[in-house]
């Protein structure tokens, strides 16, 4: 019983950096209804403009900060020069450009900063958490600020008129036009937002998986499943569902004979696939009813 | 209310419709495409040659794509699942039983439809983005279970198998590379007839009724759930032979070189070929292939940023691939003959 308690709260601390990432995926897929695969590179890229500053003597929450801001920035830009223009393109040609946004900033950020691993800091300190040795205090406050981002999130989705513009401005473009929501600026403010979330994430779990250019790769793969498992249209589903790939990853390796560190993602998919199977729209998502 | 409106913001996410007519080329074109691949390895180095062979069967995988996302709507990251399985049981067949290399295509590729089409149930109850995410865990999950210990006997585990050239039969006087290139352009050709009318026949139009609107397809009496399942079953079997012919061209397999970097290439691949015109596949093969290495050429350092903004061009002057080229080039033509 021990075991299964450690290991569930070792699955809550990785759950945590999923949780983070799932909640930079929910937030574009609301703004733009598509999956950006470039998603965990952006974050890595402010991971490193972060670093950099650190490295220039700013101390760490002034550079925390000053990333939110370039990030935000940053996002917008994204979306106004690339994916402005590919607005009424096909849907598949829009993934076409994630990927290929994918490919110039990991190949940028290489050729900047090297791929060599780099330490990260924490502003939390990496001692045990409460006398515990599996969470440190570094993932605790990892999952303090998933859920002050979480509730954050929540109020300005929920009581701002500007939260309510973006939501309008996502499901359903033509009425919200109609009441003269400027949707388009909608869609880059969403991108600006969700590359501040990503950028959080980023320096969040840097100090856990340490700074390097593919840092994101294994960390975007768990955010999408967790974000799909939680149910797309759903940001706290996202965060329940990264603490819940979390676990099951946890568990898998621990419980099932013969699952080393190789197969835990394809079991944890595969667990995560049953659960789609028999809700289609994830645990916490909106049922989208067709009409013919 | 909100239930009509969802689809109107949904409505963008169906592929695209493509008429079956402008899904293939006229008779005239291919004729003349199908007699230029015939006679340039003529006149080509074997490298060359060897390059044609894999832009003949990467082309294979990328129909294969593209039968189940522009035929069917269906999408899928997991096509090297089944690439890696049609080249394993090719590679495991000609070396550890040596069962002749003609013989073993057929085996891979109904095997390979059988895996399909079983991967097509579970997958049935997923669309979209949940659907993607279905097979992307295929795609991740088969490199590891290639690896598995008890597999190992005949796959090799981690090392991979090596396969050996074929000859070219009845003392035909030709290298290795170019009997190999004949071979793959025959399969390739009988599968692309194959492909052309099997989307021209019943089925085809099941496929496409339920790509364009599957609630309206089942109501005309369209078994959405055969269908859909077929056309993943076909797609995956037509990608196994495309694996086996990959396999035999390379001469190697290894559960690495089958992660999800080939998925995403295949898929790329269609977008730029043109999502449902399966001329396009061969562009789109083209395109995973050369520009890669036209990147490196260009900036050794950067050629990932390269590739990218180069990916970015293409989509940004044909946002509908290869196919708005193929469409709009005629119509120039004729307008510029009758002024």
């Amino acid at each position: 019983m021990e075991l299964f308690t450690n290991q569930v709260l070792a699955g809550i601390a990785t759950g945590a950096i999923y949780a983070c990432m799932a909640l930079a995926v929910v937030m574009i897929y609301q703004a733009i209804d598509h999956l950006n695969f470039a998603q965990g590179e952006m974050a890595m890229f402010s991971t490193f403009i972060s670093w950099q500053l650190m490295q220039w003597g700013v101390p760490y929450w002034g550079a925390f900060a000053i990333t939110l801001v370039l990030s935000f920035i940053g996002g917008i830009a994204i979306e106004r020069i690339l994916f402005k223009p590919l607005a009424k393109a096909p849907v598949l040609t829009n993934v076409a450009g994630f990927i290929a946004l994918f490919a110039i900033i990991n190949s940028s950020a290489g050729l900047i900063w090297d791929f060599t691993i780099k330490q990260y800091p924490t502003p939390f300190g990496s001692s045990p958490f409460l006398g515990s040795q599996l969470i440190s205090t570094h993932q605790a406050g990892m999952i303090g600020v998933t859920v002050l981002l979480l509730l954050g999130l929540y109020f300005f989705f929920q009581y701002t008129r500007i939260g309510l513009a973006m939501r309008a401005a996502a499901s359903v473009p033509e009425s919200a036009r109609l009441v003269g929501i400027n949707t388009s600026w909608m869609i880059a403010l969403g991108w600006g937002m969700a590359t501040a979330i990503g950028a959080i994430a980023g320096m969040l779990i840097a100090p856990v998986v340490f700074l390097e250019p593919n840092m994101m790769g294994g960390v975007l793969i768990y955010g999408f499943a967790a974000a799909v498992l939680g149910g797309l249209t759903s940001p706290f589903g996202a965060v329940v569902g990264g603490f819940l790939v979390g676990i099951f990853e946890n568990l898998a390796g621990t419980y099932i004979p013969g699952v080393g560190n190789e197969l835990k993602l394809p079991i944890a998919l595969a667990l995560i696939i049953s659960v789609l199977v028999v809700k289609p729209a994830g645990l916490f998502g909106r049922h989208i009813v067709k009409r013919v | 209310m909100s239930a009509a409106e969802e689809v109107v913001a949904e409505g963008h996410e169906a592929v695209e419709a493509v008429p079956k007519r402008a899904m293939t080329l006229g008779t005239g074109t291919s004729l003349v495409v199908l007699l230029l691949l015939v006679a340039v390895p003529l006149f080509a180095k074997n490298f060359v040659i060897f390059q044609l062979t894999q832009l003949l069967y990467l082309g294979l995988a990328v129909l294969a794509l593209n039968i189940l996302t522009g035929g069917s709507g269906q999408f899928s990251l997991g096509q090297s699942a089944f690439y890696a399985v049609g080249a394993y049981i090719t590679a495991v067949m000609m070396e550890q039983f040596n069962i002749p290399y003609f013989l073993c295509l057929p085996v891979a590729g109904v095997l390979c439809f059988g895996v399909g089409f079983l991967f097509g149930q579970p997958a049935l109850r997923l669309s979209g983005v949940y659907l993607a995410l279905a097979t992307f865990a295929l795609a991740t999950a088969m490199p590891q279970l290639l690896k598995l210990n008890f597999l190992e006997h005949w796959t090799g585990g981690v090392q991979g198998l090596v396969v050996t050239k074929p000859d070219a039969p009845f003392g035909l006087p030709m290298s290795q590379d170019m009997w190999l290139y004949y071979f793959t352009l025959a399969v390739v050709l009988a599968i692309y007839i194959f492909a052309v009318n099997l989307l021209r026949s019943r089925s085809g139009r099941a496929f496409m009724a339920i790509r364009d609107n599957e609630i309206a397809a089942s109501a005309m009496g369209v078994n959405v759930a055969l269908y859909k399942t077929l056309a993943f079953g076909v797609s995956a079997g037509i990608t196994g032979i495309a694996g086996s012919l990959g396999a035999i061209a390379v001469q190697f397999v290894a559960p690495d070189s089958f992660t999800i970097t080939l998925a995403i290439q295949l898929f790329l691949g269609m977008v730029v070929g043109g999502v449902g015109w399966l001329p396009g596949s061969i562009i789109g093969a083209a395109f995973i292939i050369f520009v890669p290495n036209i990147a490196e050429g260009i900036s050794k350092g950067l050629s990932g940023a390269v590739f990218g903004v180069l990916l970015f061009l293409v989509i940004y002057l044909v946002p509908h691939g290869a196919r708005q080229i193929a469409l709009f080039a005629p119509n120039l033509l004729s307008r510029l003959t009758k002024n």
